[in-house]
């Protein structure tokens, strides 16, 4: 890019070009779908077109905004990110807080840190049924909760690890201002751990979708991305199956940019010098 | 100089410190050392690595005990010493915080202490014009070369004006050029403020060009071997370090510590 002239007109055609070879595989990829589809005749409930997804997303759209009618994708996605982002700050928030609890005391988190090491190779998707057994299968609960209990377990993780792997120089620092144990926690062990902390939000965000969607596969209310899915799947009406993953996709996607932007908020220290580094 | 004082600043009587004691990695890091150090003094501790100065530095600043032994900060335990905040410390790397700005960095152990906003700006915006750093008070630590953080991490040491400043090879991890010009820049703020400043290194030019007085120190178990007086006047200068007295007193050290390594080591430990 060049240093000279008004700064708003290249750096718009700086970032075009930044990001044109990745729109560029995009479009590559969905056109090369379609050719492929209609070339070697594949049926459409193994593959559907994407132009035929599309137009059964526009459908949907349609439905969804005229005024007397009801979509069903676009409320099951509304149900479905619900239930994700519920459970994304239940099990987050619940990950951050028991860190700091037990962070509190070296010898609680040295004693709690294996199990949370064992629980978080644990399938805990496969809990699902049991949660839909404890909350009601059409709860949302029974969702939120299995991706509350995915999410708890690296999140606590990471922020002890991000809480107690402090600089030892930083620590001695603060021992020499004779800083009270507060102090160290807010003025440095928290800042410390922010990163680790939004690290594993990032992968979170999309961890919690994935568990409300296949929770969802095992039963939930109609008005839900997962079970929109395998009815639509298994009445053989793939393009509409197709839609529903798309819209998780895009709901997966925007959770992890807001996140991301979040992080640029609230640690613009970090980002800025993991892009210098 | 501030040296004529005639108060005790640190007085340090048969000290021993022994790592993992009665085991198999038992350690005798320092062995029967004794030093008094006034105050206003800048003491160099030298020596090659495991002759244990960072190891006395720590124990003067609380960060570890002695095994036995007799140790007082201006008349007190370290321990009431560092309580009293008596202690600015500077170690190798910077240790900013890299969350805080440049002030925020400076203004970190006033927020401790409780001093009143105002306050700590000011102090800070102080501290930074002394070391030359007054404009860049808003920058972040990633945006200043290795000898500027360094400088602000001096400078965060002194804004609360300790009497003691403990200082674990502050230039060690700077080009030469830099760390000359540290060094200058150091004396300038020692004259400036009178502090007891204890400046751990394995330089010998450095050594000699700062302090008044030379600890030098030897490895298994670590002791004092020498301390050596330098008499060579202040202010110092870029052209102390062609004066012939300069000159003798690094050779002098040198041959200390050669002697005190036995001769193998000596070369590779005593660059300057």
């Amino acid at each position: 890019m060049t240093l000279t002239g008004a700064s708003k007109a290249p750096s718009l055609r700086g970032r075009l070009g930044y990001y044109f070879p990745t729109i560029a595989i995009a479009v590559g990829v969905i056109l090369a779908w379609e050719i492929l589809v209609v070339m070697f005749d594949i049926q459409q409930f193994l593959l559907p077109k994407p132009s035929a997804i599309f137009g059964e997303f526009m459908v949907q759209v349609n439905l969804w905004l005229a005024p007397n009618e009801r979509s069903i994708l676009f409320e099951s996605s509304g149900a479905t990110f619900w239930e994700a982002f519920g459970g994304f700050i239940i099990g987050c928030g619940g990950g951050v807080l028991v860190a700091l609890i037990t962070s509190r005391w070296t010898i609680v988190s040295e004693a709690t840190m294996p199990f949370a090491i064992a629980a978080n190779s644990v399938p805990i998707i496969a809990f699902a049924p049991i949660m839909n057994n404890w909350f009601g299968i059409t709860n949302p609960a029974s969702k939120m909760a299995i991706v509350a209990i995915i999410v708890f377990f690296p999140t606590m993780i990471n922020t002890v690890r991000g809480l107690t792997l402090v600089d030892v120089s930083q620590l001695e620092l603060m021992r020499s201002y004779a800083a009270a144990p507060r102090d160290i926690l807010l003025k440095l062990r928290i800042p410390n751990a922010l990163p680790y902390m939004f690290s594993v939000f990032r992968v979170a965000s999309a961890l919690s979708l994935i568990g409300a969607v296949v929770a969802e596969f095992f039963g939930g209310p109609r008005a839900t991305l997962g079970v929109y899915i395998t009815q639509e799947a298994s009445a053989f009406d793939f393009a509409k199956a197709w839609t529903a993953i798309m819209m998780a996709s895009i709901i997966g996607i925007s959770f992890y940019l807001v996140v991301l932007y979040l992080e640029r908020r609230l640690m613009p220290w970090h980002v800025s010098i993991r892009e210098a580094g | 100089m501030a040296a004529d004082s005639k108060d005790i600043a640190i007085s340090a009587q048969g000290i021993n410190k022994v790592f993992n004691p009665g085991t198999d990695e038992e350690v005798i890091a320092l062995q029967d050392i004794n030093l008094e150090i006034e105050a206003g003094e800048f003491i160099s501790l030298i020596g090659p690595s495991g002759c244990g100065k960072s190891t006395l530095m720590r124990l003067i600043g609380d960060l570890l005990q002695p095994s036995s032994g007799d140790l007082l900060v201006n008349g007190k335990s370290p321990r009431q010493s560092r309580l009293d905040r008596d202690y600015g410390m500077v170690f190798q790397a910077a240790t900013l915080y890299e969350w805080r700005s440049v002030t925020k960095n400076v203004q970190l152990p006033l927020e401790v202490m409780g001093y009143a906003s105002d306050e700590r700006q000011q102090r800070a915006q102080a501290m930074l014009d002394m070391v030359e750093l007054g404009a860049f008070a808003n920058h972040f630590p990633w945006q200043l070369s290795g000898g500027m953080q360094q400088r602000v991490s001096i400078a965060r040491a002194l804004a609360f004006d300790p009497s003691v400043l403990l200082m674990d090879e502050p230039f060690g991890a700077l080009d030469e050029f830099t760390r000359e010009r540290m060094n200058l820049e150091l004396l300038k703020i020692w004259d400036q403020t009178g502090k007891t400043i204890i400046f751990v290194t394995h330089s010998i030019s450095e050594a000699v060009f700062l302090s008044n007085r030379i600890v030098v120190m030897s490895p298994r178990p670590g002791r004092i071997t020498e301390i050596v007086d330098n008499t060579l006047p202040y202010p110092r200068d870029f052209s102390t370090r062609s004066d012939p007295a300069y000159i003798q007193l690094v050779a002098r050290v040198r041959d200390l510590l050669r002697d005190a390594i036995g001769s193998d080591a000596a070369s590779s430990e005593g660059e300057d």
